[in-house]
């Protein structure tokens, strides 16, 4: 009990990825009016839009027409992603965090890469890849991150059939498993550095307490964006890093409880910040 | 202090590495995203843009292959050699039976499938698809070697206006009729029933995308004895240029006895 207790926000998380991705399977397969599409646009209820803004912001670029279906749904996941915060997707619904944070497991438990090791890769990336992938979508004329991006592979392969697109996959699980510890969704992946800038002052915040925490260093091995845990241990403070996935882990592996899931105003965001 | 200037180069170090990654994988990114342009055989559904517009627009949502009611539409792996994630169709599999609704293309949440593309002369109708056009291949169609087949003719929704039967005597036997099928390229929608049901190894009757299939001979040639075409000659408006080049300036029967001008033409001086 305890050990499920530890992993609660874990299986929670899984949940509900699968209870997403199944739905949209079944929706397919049975064709249900309930849900339609997938994660880049679908149709909920029969009337409510919902479309990915980053892809819609491809389309966008590479020339096309955006309708107004696309722009209401684009804005709806926008409104969401600000309040909630915009990398709440990854956590919980992206399929690509679970394979991601497999090989991160794994990673620890092989005892691959040690702190001896400097990172390879700059946490930076992902804004420049934006960037690239707005001017690649411009020049070629075609949304660029959708045609490679292994989160449509991952979810058009579920719904849809995979063909040979799982070997992106498997070749995602072993850069992140031995290349670089959360390579994709902490350092390239667009689509993450999008949501973190659309959810930046998102009300849900991890807060911290130093005067419980008892430096068991524990969340620092668990957490996927480890730059924003940068003031853990040394002051009580709300981590206010807009990459954090709000994944919980910190949460579910601190047994001195110094972590807490809370509602904080945008005000009280920007006086920390200052 | 010392430390503060490690920590500085460090952070540059990275940020050149940062970039130097990005380049890179631009490169990479920019070869692969070139493959996606060239010209696809794919058939897309039905009402679909232009492809370079199509291309642009489509947001992979999948919702059009969900709408298929007969299980037509695929939306491409990327083992196809299509671009991953749009819808496409082979009619030899599985062709499209232009469902009077067309659910597909009222599925697409975006312009990539627009259904004003299926309105001409005010008349919304399915028929006025194009997602491509079928050509005969007469070299392995049964109804050219004199069995009467028309399976394609039967098979095709707008049986006797996108493709006919025409009849010729075979001269072989002198007492039969070749039966064959001439595609209008006017009417047909590129729907593929046609290459679907022909009996033939290879399909003898295939629908190709409209860049390959839809020749186009060029607006300088002119078919004298169509009088529409000859007006559009004669108005001089169009780019069909009725100037006299070097060759026409002399008249034809001075052309034919200039010697010395037929020598230089060989010489190629």
């Amino acid at each position: 009990m305890n050990k499920i207790f530890k992993y609660r926000y874990y299986l929670a998380r899984r949940t509900t990825q699968l209870l997403v991705l199944g739905s949209y399977f079944l929706a397919n397969l049975y064709g249900w009016e309930m849900v339609k599409g997938n994660l880049s646009s679908s149709l909920l209820l029969g009337f409510i839009p919902l479309s990915d803004p980053f892809a819609t912001l491809q389309t966008f670029f590479a020339g096309a027409v955006i309708s107004a279906d696309i722009l209401v749904g684009a804005l709806v996941v926008l409104l969401f992603y600000a309040v909630l915060g915009g990398r709440f997707f990854c956590s919980w619904i992206c399929p690509v965090n679970i394979i991601t944070e497999t090989a991160a497991a794994l990673r620890r438990k092989l005892g691959l890469g040690s702190k001896d090791v400097p990172s390879l890769l700059s946490r930076q990336i992902r804004y420049w890849v934006i960037a690239l992938t707005l001017l690649l979508s411009f020049l070629f004329s075609v949304s660029a991150f959708e045609v490679i991006s292994p989160i449509g592979i991952a979810h058009r392969g579920v719904i849809f059939g995979f063909g040979m697109g799982w070997f992106f996959l498997l070749a995602l699980f072993f850069f992140d498993l031995f290349s670089q510890k959360y390579g994709w969704c902490g350092h390239i992946c667009p689509l993450g550095g999008f949501n973190a800038l659309v959810g930046k002052y998102s009300l849900i915040k991890i807060t911290h307490d130093v005067d419980k925490c008892i430096h068991s260093q524990e969340c620092f091995l668990v957490c996927p964006e480890v730059q924003i845990l940068h003031a853990v241990g040394k002051q009580s403070h709300i981590v206010t890093g807009k990459e954090c996935i709000k994944c919980a882990r910190c949460i579910e592996v601190c047994d001195s409880g110094a972590f807490e899931v809370s509602i904080v105003g945008i005000a009280k965001q920007l006086k920390e910040g200052a | 202090m010392q430390e503060k200037e490690l920590n500085r180069r460090s952070f540059l170090q990275k940020s050149v590495y940062g970039i130097g990654y990005t380049l890179l994988g631009g490169v990479v990114w920019s070869a692969y995203l070139t493959k996606s342009q060239a010209q696809t055989l794919a058939l897309r559904p039905p009402a679909a843009l232009s492809e370079k517009d199509f291309l642009a627009s489509c947001l992979h949502c999948g919702m059009c292959v969900s709408a298929c009611p007969f299980d037509v539409l695929k939306l491409a792996t990327v083992s196809d050699d299509v671009p991953t994630g749009t819808p496409y169709f082979t009619p030899r599999e599985n062709a499209c039976r232009l469902c009077i609704d067309v659910p597909c293309a009222s599925a697409c949440p975006t312009d990539a499938l627009n259904l004003e593309l299926l309105t001409k002369k005010e008349q919304f109708s399915i028929n006025n698809a194009k997602m491509g056009l079928a050509r005969v291949n007469t070299e392995s169609c049964l109804a050219h070697l004199g069995l009467q087949c028309v399976m394609c003719i039967r098979a095709c929704p707008l049986e006797d206006i996108a493709i006919m039967q025409k009849n010729e005597r075979n001269e072989r036997t002198g007492m039969h009729a070749y039966l064959t099928p001439v595609v209008n390229p006017e009417a047909c929608t590129g729907c593929g029933l046609c290459e679907h049901a022909c009996p033939t190894n290879t399909p003898s009757i295939k629908v190709f995308p409209l860049f390959l299939s839809a020749y186009e001979r060029g607006s300088h040639y002119v078919v004298g004895w169509d009088r529409e075409d000859e007006a559009r000659a004669k108005q001089k408006t169009s780019d069909v240029t009725m100037e006299k080049t070097k060759r026409n300036e002399k008249s034809a029967l001075e052309n034919v006895n200039d010697v010395d001008g037929i020598l230089k033409g060989l010489y190629h001086e």
